[in-house]
């Protein structure tokens, strides 16, 4: 094993082609994965900061919210099923918004969202009328605390009271007020949608602590089919474009990770045909090929983790310098350390193909004077 | 088998009773030892003559360990090896025996102290131990000044002789040395082969030497002719 390391030190040149190909594949998985993370985030903030467990909608919705209406007599149904402990509406409306200091034409895209259970960073008593607590990202807008933006073609204004965190939706910045700010603002602007004292869009549900099981079914069978419960993971899964978004990089990424085994295996294949005297003689010396094949997985481990920690460095910086709301690109703990034990990964499969070869490796053939 | 041949076994440090190699190459048979049945004892050092294609590397490698014969036995310091498996053969050139090879086979990137130490690597780990038994035999090798070269920083004769030096790491009880000197000129052929000697009998340790070069033969206390396979009487 050290034999194997000391290989490493005394001839780094031998490697830096596969390290710097490894490196440029970690600094593409990481991008991807980050692309991918921060595109998922952009449109699902909003319900994962919910308080919930169940998300419920309509049953005619098709599990979309804007498809949505939960009239208050399903509310009080929902509300009296057992094992449901709270339960808060929740309504939206996308809008164009007008912010001060922008150009009048200059309108940022705005999700209101109103709530009465609060999601997480948001006051347990809704904001009072025409006040809303806005999403960080719209500070890359020009959104600051005490600002009042006007809010779709009827220019409903609202006033920022303070801000939250992650919670954007389809990837846009969302703005969090009462349930009565959102009817008002959505029946003035929507004359479509109007809705009516009491309307939702949708419920959030927390269970007791232990009866959550099943309740979604319990739920929709006491409403009669008036609502389609869903866990939160599920009602995020069902977000247009975000399972199609994963899909898509998941196959990009699936890919570039085929790619780094086949580096890897070429790579480490080439290595095996030029070391084969080198192996026969260690082999005629008494080592093992195990001992030999060993001493390939740990340098080709070695050689992803330095492609893995150049390409965390990368996508730190990265994540450091694209500026807020332009490319939804993040870098988190999980995405990195994934990234990397895949590479890792790829590398020992990689180089499990040159197995055979060193299996192969007569000792014999070592001494010399055969033909 | 009697008393006195089992003492005669634990004494001698090689064994071998009608060996026979043969080679199929496609539809080519080639039989490169023809019953070849030969004794050297825990001491000795035999000189291995022969003529290109005679058998001798076949005969070095098979009482190695690096071979099996068609058919015969093969006793090294008292263990029959002739139907070791892959794996018991790989432990017992491991622990039993030391090469020297016609080419210079030295790890390239591994300093000449490195050299000798790969053999603790792989094998028993001794450390400590390992590393003072290196510096002594780079010492007695006159290598003790060069022990941090790399190999290409070394002349022929010296890695020969740091070549023998890994042999002995181990501490083998028989040493094959296969054309030791061939790549070496006259001189330094000398100087290397009269070091084997002096090393060999130090330890008393068995070696068998091939060599083409008569000059080689006269260090040893014995040599033995081989012809198209068979040891000549
Ligand atoms: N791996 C092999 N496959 C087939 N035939 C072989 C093999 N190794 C050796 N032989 C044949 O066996 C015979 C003995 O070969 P060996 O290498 O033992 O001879 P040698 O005495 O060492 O010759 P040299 O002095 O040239 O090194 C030769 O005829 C050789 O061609
Ligand atoms: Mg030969």
């Amino acid at each position: 094993m050290t034999l194997a390391l000391r290989e490493m030190r005394r001839r780094p040149g031998r490697f830096a082609i596969a390290t710097v190909i490894l490196t440029l594949i970690a600094i593409l998985l990481m991008f991807l994965g980050g692309l991918l993370d921060g595109l998922v985030a952009s449109s699902t903030g909003a319900y994962r900061i919910q308080n919930g467990d169940l998300l419920v909608y309509s049953g005619n919705s098709r599990d979309a919210l804007v498809r949505s209406r939960i009239e208050p007599a399903v509310r009080q149904q929902v509300e009296s099923v057992p094992g449901v402990a709270r339960v808060g509406g929740l309504g939206t409306a996308q809008l164009g918004g007008r912010v001060p200091g922008r150009g009048p034409r200059d309108l940022v895209p705005i999700v209101l969202f109103g709530y009465d259970l609060a999601p997480r960073g948001l006051p347990a008593t809704p904001p009072p009328a025409g006040t809303v607590y806005a999403d960080d990202s719209l500070r890359a807008k020009n959104v600051k605390v005490g600002t009042t933006m006007q809010l779709g073609p009827a220019r409903s204004p609202v006033t920022i009271l303070g801000f939250v965190s992650d919670s954007r939706y389809s990837g846009q910045g969302t703005v969090w007020g009462s349930l009565d700010t959102w009817r008002q603002v959505l029946n003035a602007n929507r004359p479509d949608a109007r809705v009516g004292p009491g309307v939702v869009q949708a419920l959030v549900v927390q269970g007791d602590s232990r009866t959550s099981a099943g309740l979604a079914e319990r739920i929709d069978r006491s409403t009669g089919g008036a609502t389609a419960s869903l866990t939160i993971t599920q009602a995020i899964d069902a977000l247009p474009g975000v399972s199609q978004q994963r899909t898509v990089f998941n196959q990009i990424i699936g890919v570039t990770v085929v790619i780094a085994i086949v580096v890897v295996a070429l790579f480490f294949a080439l290595l095996t045909v030029e070391r084969t005297a080198l192996y026969g003689v260690l082999k005629a010396i008494g080592a093992s090929s195990r001992t030999l094949f060993v001493g390939v997985v740990l340098q080709a481990v070695v050689v992803a983790l330095i492609a893995s920690l150049i390409g965390i460095a990368a996508a730190l910086v990265l994540d450091a310098v694209i500026p807020a709301g332009t490319i939804p690109f993040v870098a988190t703990p999980a995405r990195l350390a994934s990234s990397a034990v895949v590479l890792v990964v790829a590398a020992v499969v990689g180089c499990a193909f040159s197995l055979r070869r060193v299996l192969r490796i007569d000792p014999a053939a070592a001494i010399g004077g055969t033909p | 088998m009697t008393l006195v041949e089992s003492i005669d076994t634990a004494r001698n440090a090689l064994e071998m009773r009608g060996i026979t190699k043969i080679y199929t190459v496609a539809d080519d048979v080639v039989v490169a030892l023809d019953h070849v049945d030969l004794t050297v004892a825990s001491d000795e050092i035999v000189a291995l003559v022969g003529p290109s294609g005679s058998g001798k590397t076949t005969l070095c490698s098979i009482a190695g360990g690096l071979l099996s014969p068609t058919d015969g036995s093969v006793v090294v310091a008292g263990k029959e090896i002739s139907d070791y498996s892959g794996r018991q053969l790989t432990e017992f050139r491991r622990d039993s025996v030391g090469f020297v090879f016609q080419t210079v086979n030295l790890i390239p990137f591994l300093t000449a102290r490195e050299n000798l130490l790969v053999v603790d690597e792989i094998g028993r780990r001794l450390g400590r131990v390992a590393r003072d038994r290196a510096d002594q035999l780079l010492e007695e090798l006159g290598l003790a000044d060069r022990a941090a070269n790399l190999p290409a920083q070394l002349s022929g004769g010296q890695k020969q002789r740091v070549a023998i030096g890994r042999a002995l790491m181990n501490d083998p009880s028989l040493v094959l040395f296969d054309e030791p000197t061939s790549a070496l000129d006259s001189n330094l052929g000398d100087q290397v082969v009269h070091l084997i000697r002096n090393e060999m009998k130090a330890r008393g340790t068995a070696a068998i030497i091939v060599t083409h070069d008569d000059r080689i033969t006269h260090y040893a206390d014995r040599t033995v002719h081989i012809e198209d396979g068979r040891i000549a009487k």
